[in-house]
């Protein structure tokens, strides 16, 4: 049972190659744009089609190049909610969430319409237009107008991208909230990372069409297995690095030799540090602390990225800066301590691969 | 002064009025299904299908005319089968109907397929992934958000039906009361010199196309407030 998923596609420039399987868990992309995200979720609802490959799903087969099998959308059961949401601007709330309702009956359909507008909390505004609707409540609408469908599967493809963030936040929590009462496999595909952590319980990491991790999201962002994965888990600090002993590792990016405390692999190519996990040196530590000077900083409104140069060991070409996010607090701390600042990084936080 | 009305033969606007409205209801049909056909179609073969669909629009009316001849006409293709059926199309009033929709057609097609095109895909990939059958996406979906394409199009068919000369008199002829339609009588008035008569039927051709524009006008308006520019303000 659930959705079991193994296709190519030739796309422009790069080879989109999937597979994965998943249950009644809601299950994330993480991608860049372009990454074949979008086309993953077209090929299973049946908008597109792979060259090559497998979906099942719930045992029915929706696609088998071998066997000649590609079921139209139609007859798919698999929901599908727009990034722009893709409501019929001539219909209403109640008209659109009514429009994919498979019963006969009038008082069936107005049951499960009530049942649906009660759910998204939105009573009373049955009878408006797409237009007349906020940008969070045409989200709701368009998630309300594909379960109504009642499909095996959920496909949300980017949801949030066109509201503004203080929409986001909530519009995430009600989302997940919406989604623990759907018991079958969701995919949710995004390119923010806040959201795909929030709102998934498993991850696939996506990049040029191929697959960089998957996995439980704590593990994958926890462990990222290569430098896209790092990179699309959002890992400021990376550094090709060289292998010293099982313990040890040399950053030639910083310059620096790094402890660490797992055992390392003689092919080891990479480390990296999560630019939130820098901390000041307390007096005592002397393993993993580095000494930094200030080079440049950026400043948001909620935390703000300092970029520090590194002293090295001993004199290494192509130094590059190491970045360090900090509230503004932790700022207003640290920015008349005298330079250079001992910095640790902690074994525990290194990604390495 | 209008007293010579009382001497006229009104049957070229019956007739005029029979054709462009039965044209335009023909035109309705196969226009819309042409073009769906045509917009949805990925075939090499779009740009013939189409130069095919939208010829009857640039070539001269009696060249259309002649062709119709060619088909219709006792030695033709459908004229011989017709024949075995017992039916003579040539020159007798159905004429005005064929040749009005032939000439009519390209319009419709034109301007339904361009409203057609213009329509999100997305929101045709969302009622599929809802399980609904392209029948009642087609009816539900597509034509109301053409809708005012698909007015457009149904007037100026109706306008041009209406107005057709050259090829309505190619394959029909000009026999009072069976195929002689306002135009032609305009032209064998005038040709014959009476002039009063000529501007009569002038002024009343001037008055339907205007009150037919009108009204459509008004109620295509009509259907966007109400129908349509719910979503699209």
């Amino acid at each position: 049972m659930g959705l079991i998923v193994d296709i190519r596609k030739e796309l422009a420039g790069f080879e989109l190659k999937v597979n994965f399987e998943t249950q009644g868990e809601v299950l994330g992309l993480l991608g860049a744009s372009g990454s074949g995200k979008s086309i993953t979720l077209r090929c299973i609802a049946g908008i597109e089609s792979p060259d090559q490959g497998r979906i099942v799903l719930n045992g029915r087969v929706l696609f088998d190049s071998q066997k000649g099998i590609n079921l139209p959308c139609q007859r798919r059961k698999v929901g599908y909610v727009f990034q722009n949401y893709a409501l019929f601007p001539h219909l209403t709330v109640e008209e659109n969430i009514g429009f994919g309702i498979g019963e006969r009956k009038r008082e069936d359909r107005q049951a499960i319409i009530k049942e649906m507008v009660t759910m998204i909390k939105l009573e009373g505004l049955e009878k408006r237009y797409p237009s007349q609707l906020s940008g969070g409540q045409q989200q709701r609408v368009a998630l309300a107008r594909a379960l109504a469908a009642k499909p095996e599967a959920l496909l949300l493809d980017e949801p949030f991208s066109a509201l503004d963030d203080y929409l986001r936040n909530h519009m995430v929590k009600q989302l997940t909230e919406t989604l623990a009462g759907y018991s079958g496999a969701t995919l949710f595909v995004s390119h923010n990372i806040e959201e795909v952590y929030r709102v998934c319980q498993r991850l696939i990491l996506l990049a040029r069409g191929k697959i960089e991790g998957k996995g439980g999201t704590e593990e994958v962002f926890k462990a990222p297995s290569s430098l896209a994965a790092a990179q699309l888990t959002g890992c400021k600090n990376i550094s090709p690095a060289n292998y010293i002993s099982p313990f040890k590792l040399e950053a030639l990016a910083w310059g620096i030799t790094l402890k660490t405390n797992i055992q390392l692999s003689r092919q080891v190519t990479h480390v990296g540090v999560r630019a939130h996990l820098i901390g000041a040196a307390a007096g005592e530590m002397k393993d993993n602390v580095v000494r930094c000077r200030l080079n440049s900083l950026s400043e948001g409104p909620s935390r703000i990225s300092v970029y520090l140069a590194v002293e090295q060991d001993h004199w290494r070409q192509g130094s590059q800066l190491l970045e360090w996010e900090m509230t503004p607090q932790m700022w207003r701390a640290m920015k008349d301590q005298p330079q250079p600042w001992s910095l640790r990084i902690a074994p525990e936080d290194l990604i390495i691969f | 002064m209008f007293s010579f009305i009382h001497g006229i033969d009104f049957s070229p606007l019956w007739i005029s009025l029979r054709a462009a409205t039965l044209a335009t209801l023909v035109t309705f049909f196969f226009g819309l299904a042409a073009a769906s056909f045509v917009s949805a179609y990925r075939g090499k073969f779009k740009g013939v299908i189409d130069g095919l669909l939208t010829l009857p629009l640039v070539l001269p009316p009696t060249v259309v005319g002649f062709l119709l001849l060619l088909i219709l006409g006792r030695n033709g293709p459908l004229g011989k089968l017709l024949l075995a059926l017992g039916m003579t199309v040539i020159f007798s009033w159905p004429a005005t109907v064929i040749a009005a929709s032939v000439v009519a057609f390209p319009l419709m097609y034109r301007t339904v397929r361009s409203a057609f095109e213009q329509i999100d895909p997305t929101l045709i990939y969302a009622a599929r992934t809802l399980g609904v059958s392209e029948w009642k996406i087609f009816w539900k979906i597509t034509i109301p958000l053409a809708w005012p394409g698909v007015a457009a199009g149904t007037v100026l068919a109706f306008a041009r039906a209406l107005g057709d000369f050259g090829a309505t008199l190619m394959i029909g002829g000009n026999i009072p009361g069976e195929t002689l339609t306002i135009p032609a009588a305009i032209f064998f008035a005038a040709e014959g010199g009476d002039m009063e008569k000529a501007l009569l039927w002038v002024i009343l051709i001037f008055i339907i196309s205007l009150i037919v524009m009108t009204l459509m006008n008004y109620w295509s308006d009509y259907q966007r407030k109400t129908i349509i520019a719910g979503g699209r303000e």
